[in-house]
């Protein structure tokens, strides 16, 4: 998908330069999004390296396990198919808990950990279990509480109050998460019958 | 944030957390994130620039923005609301050309933060997560999560002008 969303911005950009005659301020671009980009990674680098390095302090320190204690009766509701013995349920939490803040590094061997718990529930071979797609749509939503990327990106654009979008982060992140669930549950109910 | 992380060192010490080693392998971890991200970073925005440059996007905004509008959308996230659920680094690209285009704090640059800090690359998690397990029929994940995406949109436009304009 990628590859031809790329080489048709590129093809479409050659193209309507030539039309418009705008060949040296293509050129220039090319020139300019190169650097450009290398100083935004630059820039974002030392943020990144510092943030990971903390939030590797707190997975240590047992901040994550700690805040899937929190969630689990939160997320036992949700996954009501699977059984409290079950490996599931205690990944399920520590995927959630490891985005929550913002640790994408550690969330994704939980979460294919996760799925192979609910695999091992689920009827079916190669077709997704009405949990398996939950777990999913929860991964899809962003429920990272403090996005820092976006918070250092702001800033380095100039930004006056770089975290005043949190609490609109917060709410649609909510309202998102809630309409996929709710997509998802209603759709799972419905095969029940 | 100062505070957060002399409540996450204090937190370290009290669990007897190595801190300086744990800190130096997330860093490590944070380098590895940053070279994975970089290619498409680099290819992405170079790409944007030059559909920037030759005045594709005016075109394409020209006609966009009269629907755009009607829904109360600014015009310059509508690329991102597209390319969100499918890149990463792309909407990226676009973030920081819609900051560079009209400044962080502005309405279109607010908008764009929210939708960006509210979604997820969501064709990457479904690939990634049922990759892992080899399943194929997906059932309703796609539409489930397409719509998530396509709420977080609808109101990152709409808390932002209730809550910060």
């Amino acid at each position: 998908m990628m590859n031809y969303i790329f080489g048709a911005l590129i093809l479409i950009s050659v193209v309507c330069s030539a039309v418009t005659g705008r060949g040296r301020e293509l050129t220039q671009g090319v020139i300019d999004g190169a650097s450009d980009s290398v100083k935004l990674l630059t820039t974002m680098a030392g943020m990144m390296l510092l943030w990971s390095g903390i939030m590797e302090i707190a997975q240590r320190g047992g901040f994550t396990a700690l805040l899937g204690r929190v969630l689990s009766p939160v997320l036992r509701r949700v996954f009501k198919n699977v059984p409290k013995k079950s490996k599931a349920l205690s990944k399920i939490s520590m995927n959630v808990s490891a985005n929550l803040l913002g640790l994408g590094n550690a969330a994704t061997p939980f979460g294919i950990s996760a799925m192979k718990e609910l695999r091992r529930l689920s009827p079916r071979e190669d077709e997704a279990s009405g949990d398996m797609v939950v777990f999913v749509v929860i991964n899809t939503a962003s429920i990272q509480l403090m996005p820092t990327m976006i918070g250092t990106l702001r800033q380095m654009y100039g930004s006056r109050e770089t975290f005043s979008i949190l609490p609109c982060v917060w709410l649609s992140s909510i309202c998102a998460l809630a309409v996929g669930l709710g997509i998802a549950k209603l759709f799972q109910g419905r095969e029940r019958d | 944030m100062p505070l957060f992380i002399a409540v996450v060192l204090v937190f370290g010490l009290v669990k007897k957390v190595p801190l300086f080693d744990a800190f130096c392998e997330g860093a490590r971890e944070g380098i590895k994130t940053l070279l994975s991200i970089a290619p498409t970073l680099v290819g992405l925005i170079v790409a944007v620039d030059m559909l920037k440059a030759s005045s594709a996007t005016d075109m394409l905004c020209s006609f966009i923005s009269p629907a755009a509008e009607q829904l109360g959308f600014p015009k310059e996230i509508v690329p991102m609301i597209l390319l969100r659920p499918i890149s990463g680094g792309g909407s990226t690209a676009l973030l920081t050309n819609v900051y560079k285009e009209c400044g962080p704090d502005s309405f279109a640059g607010l908008c764009a933060s929210v939708l960006a800090g509210s979604t997820e690359t969501t064709f990457y998690a479904i690939a990634v997560y049922y990759g892992s397990v080899g399943i194929k029929r997906i059932r309703h994940t796609l539409f489930a999560a397409l719509s998530a995406d396509f709420t977080a949109a609808v109101m990152a436009v709409l808390t932002v002008r209730m809550l910060l304009s």
